[in-house]
């Protein structure tokens, strides 16, 4: 059984139309890359597989572990092992970043039937977890994302994908105003999280991510669909040509 | 369990319009007849065997109360009250002066139990003081009367003097008389004149010169006596160079009918007497659709007599269907200060008009204000606040900062402050800022396992932390359970 299968998706947000019919399947421990021009839906898959209000699905399925994902609140997908990583994650003034990640990880945790963690571990997890992406304790004092930089809300974006251990990682556009040392440490954390039982999602406007997270499958989207899949090269591919042959292709 | 996880367990176990103190107590009542002459005035006085002089200053304050008319400034909408239909005093029957727990109607120990009161609860009613915590005396107030005063004895080591307001016109009618009205003086307002005439019992605390009273003293009040007006009146004094920290909490049973409250708290802070006055109000603010619900119309106000005296007031606000309340600080002394901390929440069809008085009149007085209103459901939230410096108050500084956060589209956030400098030496600064819970900041919570009850408790929980730090430690966990509790059903 697949991770997660995407079938004839259709949805929209108010009266537009974004996703036409859209086909997906990454089987666990498989990296897949979305990529395609501005516009092209991307960003709205992410959203509708999470769940987000404002996304009407108006056909087509998608399930994880073969569970509807569709008929499941925002926090129950999250549950069931569905994360995004936001292109632009959110600030929350006032509350501190220990205090956020601690009670996203109990209120996951509970829901998955396991035991809270404890004070002591859970600030061992975290404190190791933040180590390898370089986030300092100072930055978990602060009040979640505000007043970070670009990089380090994606670090915070990748520290809470690790400590929620998912089983369907989506990141949008998290290469998306990083330098190329700050996506760096990125990759890398994600690099980390590869494994045999979890299944990645990339989209991406631009190869260059693709050199740090290396993809199994790379799709090109245009005007809502997959509209074609191949390898690694595929990206490569994009990189040179650009992406006007799919601006119409769809 | 960490507090947003358990405060969602708490708000899902409640049923019936979210509310966990609409219960009843039976327990047989004495009362006054209903209606408000002076006769009502003299029952008062007699059951209570109170002296002749505050009998007249009541009488006083009755004959004054009549030329007066309800004030109808604030930003709130109020039902006629018709005052001929309340009961003024109601007393219950098994209080003919418990001397220990075991006197105590069981009845009564049970509807604390219900209160859901943890530690305090256990230590103040089994009046025991289990080693290593903060120790904490109640002086509970049941209806009208005082029923429980634990640690009675610590206290009287210390000199201080803890108890209702009636004992202490019996043993104490020097300090009474000095300080009763000193600071809301009985013309004052409408609902503190009314208070004046017909107040039932409250609490009385005196500390003496440089005594730090060693314990936190705290008053729960209740309304439970069908539609009976409530009207406690309070008085606390610290002597030159005394601390106090008080705790005020309420709550009360469901009822259909709107209840009357106005009550009437004074502070007095002598020379370089420090007071800290923390309130926890969760009165029944109604049902979904605005039906009943407490009316919470209260006079409060501390003055800085002395020199280097400091008055502290720190409110949790979620309850009552209506609240009017500003407690002030008089800043008389030189070097006095006055600090107002304030979480006002209003959900449903909640109307709040809250806010404070910060009025300098000494040298180098200096005010510190930190509000935070958040409204949801179709409810209003007003910050209604002045600050003032009187012409001889040189170097007078105020810091006032009031942030109002509205959940939903519906409810209503409003900021009225009133600024006046008398003296061009004073240094008045005001921050204010209105935001929303988002629908992003709730998806992203979510999409991070959430529900959104949580979310929302989060969210509100980092929005007042300011305030909430300023609460004594268990009435801080407290708070922030009730925060979420009374934010229940706001989203989603």
């Amino acid at each position: 059984m697949a991770l997660l299968e995407v079938r004839n998706l259709q949805a929209r947000v108010e009266d537009k139309e974004i996703l036409r019919g859209l086909d997906l399947t990454v089987k666990a421990g498989e990296v897949h890359a979305i990529m395609g021009p501005n516009g092209s839906g991307k960003s709205t898959l992410s959203y509708v597989l999470a769940g987000k209000s404002d996304y009407e699905v108006t056909g087509g399925t998608a399930t994880l572990e073969g569970e509807d994902l569709l008929e499941l609140e925002p926090d129950e997908r999250a549950a069931k092992g569905l994360f995004l990583a936001f292109q632009y994650p959110i600030e929350i003034p006032g509350v501190a970043s220990m205090t956020f990640l601690r009670t996203a990880v109990n209120a996951v945790r509970k829901k998955r039937g396991d035991e809270e963690l404890s004070t002591p571990d859970f600030l061992r997890f975290v404190r190791e977890k933040a180590k390898e992406l370089n986030i300092h304790q100072d930055m978990l004092k602060r009040p979640v994302n505000v007043g970070f930089s670009g990089g380090e809300k994606k670090r915070n974006e990748i520290l809470q994908m690790s400590l929620l251990e998912p089983k369907m990682c989506v990141l949008d556009e998290t290469d998306s105003g990083l330098d190329i040392d700050a996506l760096k440490i990125v990759a890398d954390g994600v690099n980390r999280l590869r494994a045999k039982n979890r299944g990645f999602l990339v989209i991406t406007h631009y190869q260059r991510l693709l050199d740090h997270i290396v993809p199994d499958v790379v799709h090109v989207m245009a005007k809502g669909k997959i509209v074609r899949t191949g390898g690694p090269e595929l990206a490569h591919e994009l990189e040179a040509k650009g992406y006007a042959a799919y601006e119409n292709a769809a | 369990m960490p507090a947003v996880q358990e405060t969602v367990e708490r708000v899902k176990s409640i049923d019936v319009d979210q509310y966990k103190y609409g219960f009843e107590t039976k327990i047989e009542s004495d009362r006054a007849p209903k209606g408000l002459d002076e006769s009502t005035v003299r029952f008062i006085s007699a059951k209570k065997n109170e002296p002749e002089w505050l009998l007249e200053w009541r009488l006083e304050a009755f004959r004054r109360w009549k030329t007066m008319s309800e004030p109808d400034w604030a930003r709130v909408k109020i039902n006629p009250i018709d005052y001929q239909d309340l009961y003024y005093y109601s007393a219950p029957k098994t209080t003919a002066g418990p001397k220990s727990l075991a006197e105590v109607d069981p009845e009564l120990l049970k509807t604390y139990e219900k209160l859901g009161i943890p530690l305090r609860e256990q230590e103040m009613l089994a009046g025991v003081a289990v080693e290593g915590r903060s120790k904490v005396a109640v002086d509970a107030v049941f209806d009208s009367v005082s029923v429980v005063t634990t640690f009675q004895e610590e206290l009287k080591k210390a000199g201080v003097i803890f108890g209702s307001i009636s004992e202490a016109v019996k043993n104490h009618p020097e300090l009474v008389r000095k300080y009763l009205g000193s600071v809301v003086p009985v013309t004052d307002n409408f609902f503190a004149t009314l208070n004046s005439a017909v107040f039932s019992d409250g609490s009385f605390v005196y500390i003496p010169k440089g005594v730090r009273c060693p314990m936190e003293l705290s008053t729960y009040f209740r309304i439970n006596e069908r539609n009976t007006g409530q009207f406690e009146r309070t008085l606390i004094i610290a002597d030159e160079g005394a601390y106090v920290s008080y705790l005020e909490g309420c709550t009360a049973p469901q009822r259909d009918e709107n209840q009357l409250h106005a009550a009437v708290v004074e502070l007095v802070a002598l020379e370089g007497a420090e007071i800290k006055y923390s309130t926890v109000q969760n009165w029944y603010p109604g049902d979904s659709a605005g039906k009943g619900g407490i009316y919470n119309f209260v006079t409060k106000r501390g003055d800085c007599r002395g020199n280097n005296s400091k008055i502290s007031w720190t409110q949790v606000e979620t309850g009552s269907a209506i609240t009017w309340k500003y407690p002030s600080c008089i800043l008389r002394g030189d070097n006095s200060q006055g600090e107002f901390y304030s979480i006002a929440i209003s959900n449903g069809h909640q109307q709040v008009d809250s806010g404070t008085k910060m009025i300098h009149l000494g040298k180098n007085t200096s005010s510190r204000i930190i509000s935070k209103g958040i409204a949801a459901g179709v409810s209003q939230n007003t910050y209604r606040g002045q600050v003032s410096a009187h012409r001889k108050a040189s170097n007078a500084r105020n810091f006032t900062n009031c942030d109002s956060l509205l959940i939903g589209d519906k409810c209503g956030a409003h900021t009225t402050p009133y600024i006046e400098a008398k003296n061009s030496s004073a240094v008045f600064e005001h921050e204010a800022t209105t935001s929303k819970i988002s629908d992003e900041m709730l998806f992203y919570c979510r999409q991070r396992g959430l529900s959104a009850e949580e979310a929302v408790a989060l969210v509100v929980n980092g929005f007042v932390k300011d305030v909430l730090q300023h609460l004594p430690m268990e009435f801080a966990v407290e708070a922030q359970k009730l925060i979420a509790i009374s934010l229940e059903g706001s989203v989603g």
